[in-house]
């Protein structure tokens, strides 16, 4: 197997690792961009497009769903979101920020990926609030807790499983997602298949593919970390049966 | 830059292109539907065996999982040299994706049947091929229906990504539309895969409505 083989050699090789000229470049305005020939600076791209997305997604949807799960209202809408953005085709999304006045390259990566990794996260927060045991709310609003306290101290701690499992499903999403970005100039570890295919080096495409399997499975066993640290003891036991 | 109108609606664009459009939409469409019924033919005798044979539970349902991580854009590229540029190659891709869906959903469907009735039927003096077809089958139904809406959806617009080897119906329009800076034939593009998904996804609906009457009689 000849793809097999150069796979194997492109991922043997110390200079596709460090890039020609380091991990970083110099770019002609006096900043620095990582460099499209090296794999770590491909790969810290990739990782710092994928974060940025989902932090951008993070600080819309989390608080939207908490609030919309905490006044169950907005159920429909928060289902109808997440099924059009899967109906929506990514390569739709980038294509149309790359020829607007966003333009080529991350920024338009960035806002797309940003825009896939919404529904996870909403629909989580949503679920995870508006599904607390009625009983619970109406005791802690028995004992004199305000609707702040009951939605932050009693609803947000029972729902934080639901929510670290939406953070999950939507961070590995889009680490897988980010790939795309090199149809449109942007940067991250799809420049290597990219380039691959357009050269038709087929081995280059297969170490490129198992680059990002690799880094999508990292971050899913990172995410399951911390999913399992943020999930309070005694719901646990739950949280792994569920 | 714009000195030259760049509409992002053009119904201009949509007469004069018609033949183009309608060729790339005919392409997405079929191409959705062979991949979905292929991929149906697999993944139900996969379901029925990993319900069947627990052990092989673990391992169907742990490669689904890993395989989803591995990019549509790298898949496709990698068939490539194998299958060679066009339909073949994106329709194994669309498959392996939906089967991942789809086998899902009927495991879960499968297992969420209760066993007090697998066991009344039992009682009952049902064979085992009998049970399934007429017992745990219809059960799963529910299940297995809105994994078929969801792997339909998805595979409408992973057809897009079939860019990568030059067939990626309506995906096409999109990447020249880019490349010649053409709004309106992304915005189209865009647009009548929205559509076909949402069209897909209502006749899947009513036909899910149809196949299982028993479930809108339940008390609310």
């Amino acid at each position: 197997m000849s793809i097999l083989s150069d796979a194997w050699d492109y991922l043997t090789t110390a200079q596709n690792w460090t890039g020609a000229n380091g991990i970083t470049s110099p770019t002609f305005d006096g900043g620095w961009r990582f460099s499209r020939d090296s794999i770590l600076g491909l790969g810290l791209e990739h990782l710092w497009l994928s974060v940025a997305a989902v932090v951008l997604a993070i600080a819309v949807a989390l608080p939207l769903g908490i609030f919309l799960g905490h006044v169950r209202k907005g159920g429909t809408a928060t289902v109808v979101v997440s099924n059009v953005t899967r109906a929506m085709p990514t390569l739709a999304l980038l294509t149309l920020f790359a020829a607007s006045a966003i333009g080529y390259g991350n920024q338009a990566v960035i806002l797309a990926a940003a825009i896939f990794a919404f529904p996870p996260v909403l629909t989580n927060a949503y679920t995870g609030m508006a599904d607390v045991d009625p009983d619970i709310r109406d005791a802690a609003l028995g004992q004199g807790l305000t609707r702040r306290q009951v939605a932050l101290k009693v609803e947000l701690p029972l729902a934080i499983p639901l929510i670290a499992a939406g953070l999950r499903t939507s961070m590995v999403q889009t680490v897988a997602t980010v790939p795309l970005a090199a149809l449109v100039a942007g940067g991250g570890l799809g420049v290597i298949i990219n380039e691959g295919l357009a050269t038709q080096r087929y081995g280059q495409v297969l170490a490129g593919a198992v680059l990002v399997a690799l880094l999508s499975l990292g971050i899913d066993a990172i995410m399951a970390r911390l999913q399992r640290a943020a999930t309070p003891q005694p719901l646990r036991e739950a949280a792994m049966a569920a | 830059m714009d000195s030259v109108p760049n509409p992002w609606f053009s119904l201009d664009y949509l007469t004069r292109n018609w033949s183009e459009v309608s060729e790339q939409l005919w392409i997405h469409t079929t191409l959705t539907l062979q991949a979905v019924l292929i991929a149906l033919a697999i993944a139900v005798p996969l379901g029925i065996a990993a319900r069947r044979i627990p052990r092989l539970a673990g391992p169907i349902m742990g490669t689904t999982g890993v395989l989803y991580t591995i990019p549509s854009f790298a898949l496709f590229g990698l068939l490539a040299p194998f299958t060679g540029i066009g339909r073949t190659t994106v329709l194994i891709g669309l498959v392996a994706y939906a089967l991942l869906v789809l086998v899902r959903n009927i495991v879960v469907g499968l297992q969420g049947v209760d066993r007090d009735v697998v066991d009344a039927a039992r009682g009952q003096g049902y064979t085992s091929g009998r049970m399934l077809w007429h017992v745990e089958f219809p059960l799963a139904l529910p299940s297995i229906i809105a994994g078929i809406r969801i792997a339909t959806v998805t595979t409408v617009a992973l057809v897009t990504v079939g860019v990568v080897v030059g067939y990626g119906g309506l995906g096409q329009l999109m990447f020249r539309g880019l490349q010649s800076d053409y709004r309106a034939q992304i915005m189209t593009a865009t647009i009548l895969c929205l559509a076909l998904a949402l069209v897909f996804d209502l006749i899947l609906m009513l036909v899910g409505r149809a196949l299982t009457p028993w479930t809108r009689r339940r008390p609310a």
